[in-house]
């Protein structure tokens, strides 16, 4: 067995147990700024209790070259509401988020927006 | 193993742990069992002439039945099944790759007998995402959920191995940390 004394739990997406402000916006409004008029899918990703809450909003960083407050937000809105649309576009751009996210571990799917 | 620090700036920044023995074979040991499960997925699936001609390879279309590959490999959409059947055997393939070639990064850098890990921020990417592979993985099988407490009562056969998991996430939690401060 490793010697536990240097381990701190970190705080996981499901852990933290932060009081709800009751959810009043939409999952995705800063989307609509940076996206096209029609985009038809979504990059949707999805809470789980294993994913840290510092790596999604690193990953949401480095994959989509968002600012922090911008990826701190969309993980928070994974964390406290189930789920966060992350990206929108034509499907084969969100198909290939959606394996990048893979590829980071997370849980993520695509569907029509 | 103390966390993680900074060195150097600019292209010579560089992340750096120092690993006891007995935490580099578990963590040695632990990638290496995640890629073993890997492995065996995709020999399931060999490619076939056709595609190693053309260099268009297909995975399967299925799911993984097994819990813990099905989440290292979910599924594309929820929404239709016959998309998620061929967007998995399109993709599958290379995803394994990709975690097949951050595991091994992972065993490159970390010293088997342990001692001094010193990443490029590359590297260090990699690290990430192969923790969290092995935190997956340990995870679905421990039945990890967010109304676990903190500390399982000592005769729950999952309390050893979750000492394991905290640790993992103390590892990577902390090397996230570092590695946003490196632009």
């Amino acid at each position: 067995m490793l010697p536990c004394t240097f381990w701190t739990r970190g705080v996981t997406m499901d852990v933290m147990a932060a009081p709800l402000p009751a959810p009043t916006r939409q999952v995705d409004p800063e989307l609509a700024e940076d996206s096209v008029v029609d985009t038809p899918w979504q990059a949707i990703v999805w809470n789980d209790p294993v994913n840290l809450m510092s790596y999604v909003t690193y990953v949401l960083q480095k994959l989509f070259g968002y600012p922090e407050p911008k990826a701190t937000a969309l993980m928070l809105d994974v964390h406290h509401k189930g789920k966060a649309a992350v990206s929108a576009g034509d499907k084969d751009k969100i198909e290939a988020d959606v394996a990048k996210l893979h590829a980071a571990g997370l849980w993520a799917t695509m569907q029509r927006a | 193993m103390n966390g993680w620090k900074r060195s150097g700036r600019g292209a010579k920044a560089r992340l750096v742990a120092s690993l006891e023995a007995q935490e580099a074979a578990v963590l040695r040991g632990l990638v290496g069992e995640v890629r073993q499960i890997l492995a065996g997925r995709a020999d399931d699936n060999p490619a076939d002439e056709l595609a190693i001609l053309t260099g268009m390879r297909t995975g399967p279309s299925t799911r993984p039945t097994d819990r813990v590959l099905a989440r290292l490999l979910p599924d594309f959409t929820t929404e239709d099944t016959d998309l998620a059947a061929g967007l998995r055997s399109l993709h599958e393939p290379e995803l394994i790759e990709a975690k097949d070639s951050n595991a091994a990064v992972v065993l490159e850098t970390l010293p088997e007998s342990g001692g001094r890990v010193e990443l490029t921020p590359d590297q260090a990417d990699a690290w990430l995402a192969s923790l969290n592979d092995v935190r997956l993985a340990l995870g679905t099988a421990l039945d990890v959920s967010e109304d676990m407490p903190e500390q399982l009562p000592s005769d729950d056969p999952r309390a050893t191995h979750m000492g394991v998991y905290h640790w993992l996430t103390f590892v990577q939690d902390a090397l996230v940390q570092t590695r946003m401060q490196i632009r």
